[in-house]
């Protein structure tokens, strides 16, 4: 893992994915263009990035916020977000084009086909699931713990710094989760995002998933398979840098 | 450790931040002088490969950059519909002329010309290889209650399918008739696989012959076969009065596709050296057709 990353680094450009795929070119005859791979892989991190970096904003907090507190409803409000996380993508996309679209309330925006709409949808797949994972780490702390604080005279929001210290894998696990929520769902990003390439073949809004989906319409399986590869291979490199930056050796 | 673990979060750092410059500048260039033009385009036009050839022509000689939204037709209307595309390029007349009678689209014109193809499993379970039209054969298919995959998707070769059906007097129904609910290509392969018989148009089933056991046996017009499995392709503006479109910039579009230069790249293109196309969108005789509701 250490190893790969430097490399990408060294390459100078964005994830030169050159050096992928000169190595597999031998196996499969890749018909695209140069920059193709990499403009979908950079519309794919960019949207999925964003879209995920904003759940955290919001799904963190609001983790926090209902494990610290009991309320009348708590667990209403729990079985919501686990169920937030089952939310089929296409139903999501669907009701982003219908709130983007030039028909749409906000159609005067001009959202629709464009990567904001689609780290729209995103984030409203990503959120449950970064807020469900995170408040089951933060709940999975050990009382004794937030008691031990609470002991030594901390405000609630030491308290609050120490349980999230503690539960930091836990929510490093909730964002990857969000993370591979988001950078592998073909559906919603399909319909708002319209699986756009500019006639120089570069990518407006193509990403992994829906490049995959062309291929496979157009019964070229080996080379969708072989961009499923990319994909599967972009995660772990991200799972690799978060699962460092949590601090935790697994 | 500590050294080597900072190098390579810097490295993470500067990758990041190159990643959001190279989007920034991508993001620019998406505005030309002119603007942008949305078409929604059918899948089987887009999967030829047509497109990336008549869009960078467009692009190079008007300077407009060009956005193309693939789907079947019903899907592609629907767009029409909601004014999220400037202009819709369609294969089912029956489709087409309802967006027109409902007010979303203008102009309609002729631009192309393809078929389709009747296609199965080489042994011909149904023996329709020495039949000559499309009802025929499926009426034997029907009869002998052959496997057939169907479309089942509301595109224009779906719709085209249901007329067939319509004609041969035939009742497609019963276990031997499925639906892949998918587009062309993963249709056909579908199809390949489970020995089905199916309707496709002729230019994704040559991309595809030489990868699924399916062999041709009902040809179209392209061919001098059958006349019933004409594949006409319209391309309609979507209109000014009901939806905020760029609508100059789809006549420009349409212009191009149905002038000289348009006509002459459809004619000239190729796929395993096939033609797949004719251009219709020239013609010294006016065919008022194209502009108004056909008769049938």
């Amino acid at each position: 893992m250490i190893e790969t990353v430097p490399l990408l680094v060294d390459a100078g450009a964005v994830f030169d994915a050159s050096v992928l795929f000169d190595a597999s070119v031998g196996l499969v005859d890749l018909p695209f263009r140069p920059g193709y791979i990499e403009s979908i892989i950079g519309v794919s991190l960019s949207v999925s990035l964003t879209a995920v970096a904003l759940s955290t904003l919001v799904g963190l907090p609001v983790a926090l916020a209902v494990g610290f507190t009991e309320f009348p409803g708590k667990r209403l409000v729990v079985a919501l977000i686990n169920t937030g996380m089952g939310l089929p993508s296409v139903v999501v996309g669907l009701l982003v084009l219908f709130a983007v679209s030039n028909a749409g309330p906000l159609g005067s925006l001009d959202l629709v086909f464009t990567r904001e709409a689609m780290v729209i949808s995103q984030f409203v797949l990503a959120t449950p699931v970064v807020t469900g994972v995170s408040l089951a780490a933060v709940t999975g702390v050990d009382d004794g713990l937030r008691d031990v604080a609470h002991a030594m005279g901390g405000t609630r929001l030491d308290v609050a710094l120490a349980t999230i210290s503690e539960a930091r894998s836990g929510i490093a696990t909730a964002i990857l989760a969000g993370l591979g929520r988001a950078i592998s769902e073909v559906g919603s990003v399909l319909i708002v995002g319209g699986n756009i390439v500019r006639a120089d073949g570069t990518s407006v809004t193509r990403t992994l998933t829906t490049a995959i989906q062309l291929e496979a319409r157009q019964g070229r399986f080996e080379i969708a398979l072989l961009l499923g590869g990319v994909l599967v291979a972009l995660v772990l490199v991200i799972n690799g840098v978060v699962l460092r930056l949590g601090g935790r050796r697994y | 450790m500590s050294i080597q673990r900072r190098g390579f979060l810097t490295g993470v750092g500067i990758t990041a931040v190159s990643l959001a410059g190279c989007l920034g500048s991508a993001e620019a260039s998406d505005s030309s002088a002119l603007g942008t033009l949305t078409v929604g385009v059918t899948t089987s036009t887009y999967d030829s490969g047509l497109l990336d050839v008549l869009h960078s022509a467009f692009e190079s000689t008007y300077g407009v950059t060009v956005r193309a939204i693939a789907g079947g037709t019903g899907q592609t209307l629907t767009r029409g519909e909601r004014g999220d595309v400037d202009v819709v390029m369609a294969h089912a007349r029956s489709l087409e002329d309802a967006f027109i009678e409902s007010g979303h689209g203008i102009n309609r014109r002729a631009f192309a010309d393809g078929d389709f193809v009747i296609a199965g499993p080489p042994d011909d379970p149904a023996g329709i290889a020495d039949l000559d039209t499309a009802s025929e054969a499926f009426a034997r298919i029907a009869t002998t209650e052959s496997a057939f995959l169907s479309r089942g998707d509301n595109s224009g070769t779906h719709v085209k399918e249901r007329a067939i059906w319509d004609d041969s007097e035939a009742d497609p129904a019963g276990a031997w008739y499925t639906e892949s609910g998918q587009g062309m290509g993963e249709t056909l392969v579908q199809a390949g696989q489970r020995g089905a018989y199916l309707l496709s148009v002729r230019g994704n089933f040559i991309a595809l012959s030489d990868r699924v056991d399916l062999d041709l046996f009902v040809e179209g017009p392209v061919t001098d076969g059958d006349p019933a499995l004409d594949n006409p392709y319209g391309v309609i503006a979507v209109n000014p009065a009901r939806h905020d479109v760029e609508y100059e910039l789809a006549m420009l579009y349409v212009g191009f596709l149905t002038g000289q230069e348009g006509q002459q790249i459809i004619e000239e293109y190729t796929i395993d050296g096939q033609p797949v196309f004719y251009p219709d969108g020239l013609s010294e005789d006016p065919n008022f057709d194209q502009y108004t509701p056909s008769e049938e």
